[in-house]
């Protein structure tokens, strides 16, 4: 029953070709499809999360949508999101902030983030979102006063997940392309709080 | 389908020490004790998935633990959120 198991000793090079060959052949994603998810995953950047964040901090409808269907959301801005895991998107108000860890690997919200930092994936990390919340973020340089409650959310299984930061004071009657230079990869994975420079 | 506020647990299973396998509830989760935030939706079991097995569908839950329940020396009402399938969970008395 476990005897694909001999396909983790193959050599990555040899199994990655047999699998692309193996797709192509039953027909499940042939070379163009493959390269165009190649290009979308490549070209993802924290800056599609953050034109995002700021449209749901000027848009009250487009808010609404992100929160109950982060999918719906992002494929509103043109993000691809076919075949990709849920995103689901967790809302900071001034009593509760999110951080998000996959302490079991490194799943992350790759389509509107791009690729993780590379301490999101270091078992130190991993253990201590978890184990010392607190302590991490005061690292991270982020203080968190004790009357806001901490949620960490561990993305253990189908969903990826993303933090819609607290818009900060003093950016009233700026407009979205603006907020969205506010906006930085740590704040939406809930290391770091948006800033006013 | 367990509803939002379910008391659960976790079941205190270790498949691990049986032999390979694909696990996505967390080790320091084993046995405590959570509540149902909300149901997220319906997947194939991963653990059948990872051995290209055919697998059954799954309800995966929110589920709220208190991170004072879970470690010795936390303090206050921080708490953390995870997704856990059906299959880990047992209804608390």
């Amino acid at each position: 029953m476990r005897s694909n198991m001999a396909v983790l000793e193959t050599e990555s090079p040899r199994l990655l070709a047999a699998v692309r060959g193996l797709l192509a052949a039953k027909g499940i994603a042939g070379p163009a499809e493959i390269a165009e998810r190649i290009a979308a995953t490549d070209a993802a950047s924290p800056a599609l999360g953050a034109a995002m964040v700021a449209r749901a901090w000027t848009e009250p409808e487009f808010r609404a949508l992100m929160l109950a269907d982060g999918t719906r959301a992002a494929e509103a801005m043109d993000i691809p999101m076919r075949g990709l895991p849920p995103l689901g998107v967790l809302e900071n108000t001034p009593d509760l902030h999110h951080l998000v860890v996959c302490t079991l690997c490194s799943c992350y919200p790759r389509a509107v983030l791009g690729y993780p930092p590379f301490w999101f994936k270091s078992a130190a990390y991993r253990a201590r979102a978890v184990r010392d919340p607190r302590g991490l973020l005061r690292d991270f340089g982020t203080t968190l006063p004790a009357e806001v409650k901490l949620r960490v959310v561990d993305s253990t299984a189908d969903y990826r997940w993303m933090v819609l930061p607290l818009r900060p004071a003093g950016t009233e009657f700026w407009p979205a392309e603006r907020l969205a230079a506010l906006v930085h990869e740590g704040d939406m994975i809930g290391v770091t709080v948006p800033k006013v420079a | 389908m367990l509803a939002p506020g379910t008391a659960v647990r976790v079941r205190d299973d270790w498949p691990e020490t049986r032999g390979p396998c694909h696990i996505r509830t967390p080790w320091y989760l084993r046995g405590h004790r959570g509540t149902v935030v909300r149901h997220l939706g319906d997947y194939p079991n991963p653990e059948d998935l990872a051995f290209s097995l055919p697998a059954a569908t799954l309800a995966l839950y929110h589920v709220r633990f208190p991170l004072a329940a879970i470690w010795p020396d936390a303090v206050g009402t921080d708490d953390l959120v995870v997704e856990l399938y059906e299959t880990w969970l047992e209804v608390a008395p």
